[in-house]
């Protein structure tokens, strides 16, 4: 059997799994495995690139911040009551409405050629980084404002206000 | 790596559109039926990355690398994202004692 619908189904399994686990730490643990999965479908798709970066970034940063958050509020099961059954149902009536709408739209139009990789090396980092800083130069200046006024900010919000003695 | 990129060649476009959509609906739901702020966000980054996913199966599928640069990018506002969220829930936590959404329902009007 194919490895992309073995992996495919790991991932909405675990996706599941995320929203519908009752402790917040095992659901950040099986976003982790979610994350993972997406990795090797990158890896699957030959951009190598992408499946480092997924891995430390996403994996390694993000999801360790979200972790580390998460255990600093001290929470418990009994601090989160849950929605009633009726916004349970009717969440669930509308997320799944949503995929019905996108997957008749796809079916409507109907496209269904495979994906093959027409060049080896695309996703690698030498080509990639070749398109970065020709093409995609200014965007990358600009990202990096992006993340130096996030810093700012994260900073500027999580800090106490000074207490005004004296 | 030759054996490993050799499986997808069964794998039409369509499949990797639908995974994707299933986990991005998935990411709705989470965000619709969940209280917890943090899951909430979580979701949200969910969703994220069933749009790269599917960015870099469309860049595979037409040969052009620019699909994955834009999945570089989102990831780096993805970053940025998530830390200006949390310091915003770390800083809701600290004025109301909770993490849940509808403590700020004043937020509504």
């Amino acid at each position: 059997m194919n490895i992309f619908y073995f992996i495919a189904f790991l991932s909405i399994f675990f996706a599941i799994l995320v929203i519908s686990a009752k402790n917040p730490v095992h659901s950040i643990l099986y976003l982790v495995l979610t994350f993972f999965t997406f990795s090797i479908q990158y890896l699957l798709l030959n951009a190598q690139f992408l499946f480092i970066v997924n891995f430390i970034v996403y994996m390694g940063a993000i999801l360790v911040l979200f972790l580390y958050t998460l255990m600093l509020m001290n929470l418990n099961k009994s601090t989160e009551p849950t929605k009633s059954a009726f916004v349970k149902i009717a969440a669930v009536i509308g997320g799944g409405c949503l995929l019905v709408t996108l997957v008749a739209s796809l079916k409507a139009l109907g496209i269904s050629q495979p994906v093959v990789l027409k060049d080896p090396g695309m996703g690698l980092v030498q080509n990639l980084g070749k398109v970065l800083f020709n093409e995609f130069l200014l965007p990358f200046e600009i990202s990096s404002l992006l993340l130096l006024s996030a810093m700012v900010g994260a900073v500027l919000l999580a800090t106490k206000e000074p207490t005004r003695s004296a | 790596m030759e054996s490993l990129t050799n499986t997808i060649k069964a794998v039409p476009l369509d499949h990797y559109i639908i995974l994707c959509t299933i986990i991005f609906s998935i990411g709705v739901m989470g965000v619709l039926l969940r209280r917890n702020a943090i899951i909430i966000f979580m979701s949200v980054e969910l969703m994220l990355n069933a749009v790269n996913l599917l960015l870099t199966a469309f860049s595979v599928y037409n040969g052009d690398a620019s699909g994955q640069v834009f999945v570089f990018f989102i990831m780096a506002l993805a970053a940025a994202e998530v830390a200006v969220g949390l310091a915003i829930i770390v800083m809701i936590y600290r004025n109301t004692n909770s993490i849940d959404i509808n403590v700020l329902n004043r937020l509504k009007w």
